[in-house]
C-alpha cells in the first residue's frame, strides 16, 4: 500500500528562539532549521512498515519556503521514495491551509495511510492531522504509539489523558505521531547519496486550487516571563498557607 | 556535562572559502559533491557524532577499555556505537566506490573526522586507522590484497592498525627488529609491537594489522624494512573468517588519556610466526607507511582541531551558566555567570580564535590533497602536493600543540572545578596530551618542516607562500577599521616568518645542528602566522558579506571580532618567535650535555 507522510521544516530542537524585537513572530533568518521531530517518528513509522513489506510507496509531503526540499531530502535519505514540496514561499501557512493543501495532494496520490507528527513544535498547533481527517471524512488516530495494520484496517494506541486507548480503524486514514511510536533511526551516508536521485515534485499552492491566505491574526509574540527566584520556607505549615493564602491553589 | 554540537556554520564557511569548495566539485570524481551535499552530510554526521558518540565519551575515559586473559573489551557502548558507525557508511566516505566506499573528498572527509573527534576521540581512533590501512594498501597493496582486505575494511566490518613501534625502536625507525621470514606465497612474522592503538579489541570480527618487520637479508637500518599485512584470523579463499594468526594481546597501557582506546603491546608469532603477506616490494615499507603517515599526520591535526572545540563548548557552557561574583566595578546587585567577567571572556576568545584558525589551515590543506590527487593537470597536481607537503607537518605539530593550550585553558576556565574529574573538563586536556607525541612528535614534525620542506628547496614552497600572505596586505589596507589596526601587526608577522625562512636556509646546512635547535619555534611561527593570514581573509570575507542581503550577521560579525581578537592577541607572537629562531640557536646548545 502506498503511505503519504508530511513533514515541516521547523527550527532545530536544539536552537535557543529569540523572539524578533518587534514582536511579529520568531527569529528565523539564519537559524539551524530541522525537520520537526514528530515528522521525523512519522517517516521513521512508514519506512518501518515498507521494511515489513506492509508498504510499497512512501511519499514525503512539505510545504513552505523553497528550502523545505532540504527537508524533503532528508526524508528521502531515511527512506522516503519522493518528495513533493508545495511551494508557498515565506507566508505563513496556517493549519486549515495546511490541512487543505494535504487534502489536495491525497486526492491525487490516493495514499491508504496517511502519517503525519502530531504537532510542529514551532508553533505547538495540534491541528492540521484531525483537519485533514475532517476535510477527507476518514477515520482519525491522533498521539499514536502503536500502529498495526491488518489488510484494511489498523490497529492503534492513543495516548490519552490518564492512559492508552486501543482502537481499531478503517483505512484509508490519518495517523498522528506521538514519541513513543519509535525512535527514529540515523540516516546512512550511502542513502544521502541515493536520495540526492529521488524525485522531487515542487506545485504551487494554486495549482492545487487552494487559498492559503491567513485566516488567524498574530496579535503580539513576547519571551515567557522569566521565572522569579523561589523562598525557602520553614515547615509543611507555613508552605500550605502560603498555597492557601498566596497562590490560592488550595 | 556539555552536549556537543558540531559548528556546522564555521565548517561550511571554512569549506567554501578554504578548502576551496567550488575547485573541488569541478574535479574528476566530484560531480556530485555540492554545498547542498556538503551541507547534508555535515548534519547528518553532526546528529550522530553528537547523539552517538558524545554521549559515550566521558563513561568511556572513566571505564577504559579493559584486557583479560589476551583479550580486549571496550568500554560500556563502543561495541554498538561501532556497529551503527560502519552500518551507516561513515568508514567508506572516502574510499573508493570499487569497494563499496563513496568517494567523497577530503575537504568533507577532514570536517568529518573533526566532528568524531570532538564527540568521542577514543573511539574515533578505531575507523581513522582503519581509513589509514586502507589507504596503504591502495598505493602499494597487489589486487590479491586489495580484493581480500578492502571490501571489509571499507565496509567497517574489519578494522585496521599500524604497527610501527617497538621497545627500542619508536622515534628511530632504523631500530626495528621484527623479523619475517618467507614461507611458500607468504611469511611467518616474529617479533613485539609496541603502543599499537585498537591493537585487540571486540568491536569487529577481525583487525588487520600492518606491520614493519625485517627480511632475513634485508640490509640495517631504515632501508631494510619491509611492510606487511597481518590479520588477527585468516582469511579464507571464500573471503570469509579463517584460523586465528598467531598474534597475541600480552597487554594494554595505563595511561594519561584516550582511556578508551586500548593501546596495545602485540606479540607476533609466539607460536611458529604469525602468517603475513608482504605489501609491495621487500625493503620500502618505510617509504609505504609514509604515505599513510603523512595523511595520518593532517587527521591527528584534525584530532588537535576537534578536542579544541570540544574543549571551548565544554568550558562555555559552564562559562554561561557558573555564577559567581559581581560584574567588575559593580559593588551591589546581582552576582553574575561568569562569562562577564573580562578576563574569561579573554580565555574563551582565546580558544575560539585559535580553533577557528586551527579549523581553516586544516581544511585548507584537506583542499589541497584533493587537489593534489583529482586534478587532471600534474603541473598543478605538483604544485598542490607541494603545498600540502609544506603544511603537513604545520597541522600536526600547530594545531595539536594548541589543542593542548586550549584543553588547559578550558580546565582554566573551570577554576578548581575543572581541576576535579566529575566535570569533564580535564578529560580533554588528557586525551589531548598524546596529539603532540604519536604519528611523530612535535620535534619529529618541525625537523621535516625545516629539512625536507623549507631546508631542501631553498625555501620555495615557503617562500611562496609568504608572497601569496603579502597579496593580502592591499585589501587589508582597503578594509579600513577594524582592521586597519591589524594590518601593521600582520605585515610585521609575515616579516617575522619571512626572516626566519631565509635565516633557516641559510643555515640548514651549514650549521644544522643549529637549525634543529630553532626547529619547534619556526613551525609554531608558521602556524601562528598562517593562522594571521587566514583569520585575516576571513575577516575580510565577512566584511564583504555581511551587507548582502539575507547574511547571516551575527554569525560573520562573530566571526570579524574573532580575526581581530586573533590579530591583536595571537599574531604578535609571531615577532617573538622570528627573533627566537634567528637568535636563539646558540643559547640553546651552550650548554653542553654534561653541564646539565
Amino acid at each position: 500500500m502506498k503511505v503519504l507522510v508530511t513533514v515541516k521544516r521547523v527550527i532545530d530542537p536544539y536552537v535557543k528562539v529569540r523572539v524578533k524585537s518587534d514582536g511579529t513572530g520568531v527569529e528565523t533568518a539564519n537559524v539551524k532549521m530541522a525537520m520537526n521531530p514528530f515528522c521525523e517518528i512519522a517517516v521513521e513509522q512508514a519506512v518501518r512498515m515498507k521494511e515489513a513489506g506492509i508498504v510499497t510507496e512512501i511519499v514525503a509531503v512539505s510545504i513552505g519556503a523553497p528550502q523545505c526540499q532540504e527537508t524533503l531530502r532528508t526524508a528521502m535519505a531515511m527512506g522516503a521514495d519522493r518528495g513533493i514540496l508545495v511551494e508557498t514561499g515565506a507566508a505563513d501557512v496556517q493549519p486549515l491551509a495546511v490541512a487543505k493543501l494535504v487534502k489536495a495532494i491525497i486526492d491525487k496520490e490516493q495514499p491508504k495511510l496517511v502519517i503525519m507528527g502530531k504537532q510542529a513544535i514551532d508553533d505547538d498547533s495540534n491541528q492540521a492531522g484531525q483537519m485533514v481527517s475532517a476535510l477527507l471524512g476518514w477515520p482519525q488516530s491522533a498521539f499514536t504509539s502503536a500502529i498495526a495494520v491488518n489488510g484494511d484496517s489498523a490497529d492503534v494506541t492513543r495516548e490519552i489523558d490518564g492512559g492508552l486507548e486501543k482502537l481499531t480503524i478503517r483505512l484509508p486514514a490519518v495517523v498522528t505521531t506521538d514519541l513513543r511510536l519509535n525512535e527514529p533511526r540515523y540516516v546512512t551516508l550511502p542513502n544521502i547519496m541515493k536520495a540526492k536521485k529521488k524525485p522531487l515534485e515542487v506545485l504551487k499552492p494554486e495549482a492545487l486550487g487552494v487559498d492559503v491566505a491567513p485566516r488567524l491574526k498574530t496579535l503580539k509574540v513576547e519571551e515567557p516571563p522569566k521565572r522569579s527566584a523561589g523562598v525557602k520556607v520553614a515547615d509543611v505549615a507555613e508552605l500550605v498557607a502560603k498555597l492557601r493564602n498566596e497562590a490560592r491553589v488550595i | 556535562m556539555s552536549t556537543y554540537a558540531a559548528p556546522l556554520k564555521d565548517m561550511q564557511f571554512a569549506i567554501a572559502g578554504f578548502a576551496g569548495l567550488e575547485g573541488i566539485t569541478a574535479l574528476p570524481g566530484c560531480g556530485e559533491v555540492s554545498a547542498e551535499l556538503v551541507e547534508a552530510v555535515l548534519t547528518e554526521a553532526g546528529k550522530f557524532a553528537q547523539g552517538v558518540l558524545d554521549p559515550l565519551n566521558h563513561s568511556g575515559d572513566r571505564q577504559g577499555a579493559q584486557w583479560r586473559d589476551g583479550g580486549v573489551s571496550a568500554p560500556a557502548g563502543f561495541k554498538e556505537a561501532y556497529a551503527q558507525f560502519a552500518a551507516a557508511g561513515w568508514n567508506g566516505l572516502a574510499a573508493s566506490t570499487d569497494y563499496g566506499g563513496q568517494g567523497l573528498p577530503h575537504c568533507i572527509a577532514l570536517p568529518l573526522q573533526e566532528m568524531w573527534n570532538s564527540a568521542n576521540m577514543a573511539f574515533c581512533l578505531c575507523p581513522m586507522l582503519t581509513t589509514g590501512v586502507q589507504e596503504a594498501l591502495t598505493h602499494h597493496g597487489s589486487q590479491s590484497l586489495l580484493d581480500t582486505f578492502m571490501p571489509k575494511l571499507v565496509s567497517g566490518e574489519w578494522t585496521g592498525t599500524m604497527n610501527l613501534t617497538e621497545p627500542q625502536a619508536g622515534s628511530d625507525l632504523s631500530a626495528v627488529r621484527s623479523r619475517a621470514v618467507p614461507e611458500g606465497n607468504h611469511y611467518r612474522i616474529q617479533g613485539t609491537k609496541i603502543f599499537i592503538t585498537w591493537g585487540e579489541h571486540d568491536m569487529a570480527e577481525n583487525i588487520v594489522h600492518l606491520v614493519l618487520a625485517r627480511l632475513p637479508d634485508a640490509p640495517e637500518g631504515v632501508k631494510g624494512i619491509s611492510m606487511f599485512v597481518v590479520p588477527k584470523f585468516l582469511v579464507n579463499a571464500d573471503g570469509s573468517r579463517g584460523a586465528r594468526n598467531d598474534i597475541r594481546c600480552v597487554s594494554i597501557e595505563h595511561k594519561l588519556g584516550i582511556h578508551g582506546s586500548p593501546t596495545c603491546v602485540l606479540a607476533y608469532g609466539d607460536n611458529g610466526g604469525a602468517i603475513g603477506y608482504l605489501v609491495g616490494e621487500a625493503n620500502r615499507g618505510l617509504e609505504y607507511m609514509f604515505t599513510m603517515m603523512n595523511h595520518a599526520r593532517l587527521g591527528v591535526g584534525m584530532e588537535g582541531v576537534g578536542i579544541a572545540e570540544r574543549a571551548y563548548q565544554h568550558a562555555l557552557g559552564y562559562a554561561r551558566t557558573r555564577v559567581q561574583g559581581r560584574a567588575i566595578g559593580q559593588r551591589s546587585g546581582d552576582r553574575v555567570t561568569i562569562i562577564h567577567h573580562p578576563d574569561v571572556r579573554r580565555m574563551l576568545m582565546t580558544m575560539r580564535a585559535q580553533t577557528e584558525a586551527m579549523r581553516a589551515l586544516g581544511y585548507l590543506a584537506a583542499g589541497e590533497l584533493d587537489r593534489a590527487r583529482r586534478h587532471p593537470d600534474a603541473d598543478i597536481r605538483a604544485r598542490h602536493q607541494a603545498r600540502l607537503d609544506l603544511l603537513t607537518p604545520v597541522v600536526k605539530g600547530w594545531c595539536t600543540e594548541l589543542a593542548v593550550e586550549i584543553a588547559s585553558l578550558g580546565v582554566q576556565i573551570h577554576g578548581g572545578m575543572g581541576f576535579v574529574e566529575e566535570t569533564g573538563a580535564a578529560q580533554y586536556l588528557r586525551d589531548a596530551r598524546i596529539t603532540t607525541i604519536y604519528e611523530g612528535t612535535t620535534g619529529i614534525q618541525a625537523n621535516d618542516l625545516i629539512g625536507r620542506k623549507v631546508g631542501a628547496e631553498k625555501g620555495a614552497a615557503a617562500l611562496g607562500l609568504v608572497a601569496e600572505m603579502r597579496a593580502l596586505d592591499a585589501a587589508l589596507a582597503a578594509a579600513g577599521t577594524p582592521l586597519a589596526p591589524a594590518r601593521a601587526v600582520f605585515t610585521e608577522a609575515v616579516d617575522g616568518l619571512e626572516a626566519a625562512t631565509r635565516w633557516l636556509v641559510d643555515h640548514y646546512r651549514a650549521q644544522p645542528e643549529a637549525a634543529a635547535a630553532v626547529a619547534v619555534p619556526y613551525l609554531k611561527l608558521f602556524g601562528t602566522v598562517a593562522g594571521g593570514w587566514l583569520m585575516a581573509r576571513a575577516a575580510l570575507i565577512a566584511r564583504e558579506r555581511r551587507d548582502a542581503p539575507g547574511a547571516d550577521r551575527a554569525f560573520l560579525d562573530a566571526k570579524l571580532a574573532t580575526a581581530c581578537f586573533y590579530l591583536e592577541h595571537l599574531l604578535p607572537q609571531a615577532g617573538a618567535l622570528s627573533r627566537t629562531v634567528t637568535l636563539g640557536a646558540a643559547s640553546t646548545l651552550a650548554l653542553e650535555p654534561d653541564a646539565f
